[in-house]
């Protein structure tokens, strides 16, 4: 994705000078771009709420994405065949691969990558609240594959959609890969519930564990998102949170029942007047403490990302060192 | 030690021969190298490239976006730069 370094050549200057930032003229022109589904690119002229906007969306996805690493990663050694451990291997590697993408998206905002790391081990952006529950055992890998990256699916198909092209773009890559994620969670959850009784009550367990925290992950009540308003305006968000749980549940519930669990909601049934099934109400006070820092694994996530980072500080050094050497050598030679 | 970024570059895939090159993202590394190993790391796992091009971003010049008019309308009234503004006899309009 094209980034602030993508400059006009030396000697010409950009027309609109930062300190037409607030020109109404300008305004006028993005808002109509805008209503008539335009693409914002990199280096097209936005409102600096919509560019600021769109770095906190793209940042906070990117670190889900990388923290996301985390809860799947730790069962890596403990896959119960090499089947599924090459394969688990390959949906972590695509996680990281998504923080890339989305990190190289909001890097043509004008942000640095070092800044946006910064603010993730210093805890001062935040990443989805479902990273901070733990992964007790095997089924709980094939949950997050099921429900957690089919919530996400639901989240980010809208996304491949929104104005900002160097997001949408990525967010059209993420998404063919995260079909691939649901579908070998599913699968892994299949192969569980065709074995022991054991093996049923373990997946039962997890479902149970990871159902309420996937609904959660659509944000909050369209009532109580007060930014939602301004993101659909900007075309950033395009369905709102209700809608796409709303979309999620009705999705679910088929695929539940073929898989043999029940769904933890006695309130969940069809309602026919609105063609979309009822379910009860989320708790809300549970996914705020977790957004506040107060979830099961909030503490030992981000100490694991701070820890990545330091470990990995003198391997970052030694490639500039080596870069710049051999660099010197090249020049001396020439 | 003050911390250095790596450079970023920008990254071309070729997806099958016969095809250009087509900007897919970015990546940073120290060196061209570690340029096309990362790229090939992030952007080819499931084969969809060929060949990788990388580009250190600030190499690279662009027009400017408000600079859009002047540079492509000019081509806006000429129409008869396309086949289409030619209206030829039914029996051989297909030529």
């Amino acid at each position: 994705m094209y980034t602030q370094a993508l400059d006009i050549p030396p000697g010409e200057e950009p027309k609109r000078k930062p300190d037409a930032v607030e020109n109404a003229a300008y305004q006028a022109e993005f808002d109509a771009r805008i209503d008539a589904g335009a693409t914002i690119e990199a280096k097209d002229w936005m409102p600096e709420a919509y560019r600021k906007t769109l770095v906190r969306q793209i940042s906070q996805h990117a670190h889900s994405e990388i923290v996301g690493m985390l809860p799947e990663g730790n069962w890596i050694s403990r896959a119960p065949s090499l089947k599924r451990k090459a394969i688990l291997l390959a949906k972590v590697q695509d996680e990281g691969g998504h923080g890339l993408y989305l990190y190289a998206a909001a890097e043509t905002l004008g942000v640095s990558r070092d800044s946006l790391t910064e603010a993730l081990l210093s805890g001062k952006a935040k990443y989805s609240s479902i990273f901070n529950y733990p992964t007790l055992n095997w089924a709980d890998v094939g949950v997050i594959g099921w429900l957690v990256d089919g919530a996400a699916i639901m989240n980010q198909i809208p996304l491949c959609k929104c104005s900002y092209g160097p997001y949408a773009r990525a967010m059209v890559r993420v998404c063919k890969e995260e079909s691939f994620h649901q579908r070998q969670g599913y699968d892994a959850l299949l192969a569980m519930m065709s074995g022991t009784e054991e093996q049923r009550e373990l997946v039962q367990d997890a479902v149970n564990r990871w159902w309420w925290p996937s609904l959660m992950m659509f944000g909050p009540h369209d009532a109580d998102s007060p930014n939602s308003g301004q993101s659909m305006r900007w075309g950033i968000k395009r369905i709102s949170n209700d809608d796409l749980r709303q979309k999620f549940v009705d999705a679910t519930v088929k695929q539940a029942e073929v898989l043999g669990v029940t769904l933890p909601d006695d309130e969940l049934k069809w309602n026919e007047a609105r063609g979309h099934y009822d379910f009860a109400a989320i708790d809300w006070d549970e996914f705020w403490n977790v957004v506040n820092g107060h979830g099961q694994c909030n503490v030992d996530r981000l100490a694991m990302r701070v820890k990545a980072w330091d470990d990995g500080a003198w391997v970052r050094e030694a490639a500039v060192a080596h870069a710049e050497k051999q660099a010197a050598r090249e020049k001396a030679a020439a | 030690m003050e911390r250095k970024e790596w450079p970023l570059w920008e990254i071309f895939i070729r997806s099958k021969n016969g095809l250009d090159h087509k900007h897919c993202g970015s990546v940073h590394a120290t060196d061209a190298r570690m340029a096309l190993q990362v790229a090939r790391d992030v952007y080819t796992r499931r084969q969809e490239g060929v060949s990788i091009w990388a580009v250190r971003a600030e190499d690279i010049v662009a027009s400017d976006p408000d600079a859009k008019p002047e540079l492509f309308d000019p081509a806006e009234d000429k129409i008869y730069r396309h086949p289409t503004f030619y209206k030829l006899p039914d029996e051989v309009d297909h030529m």
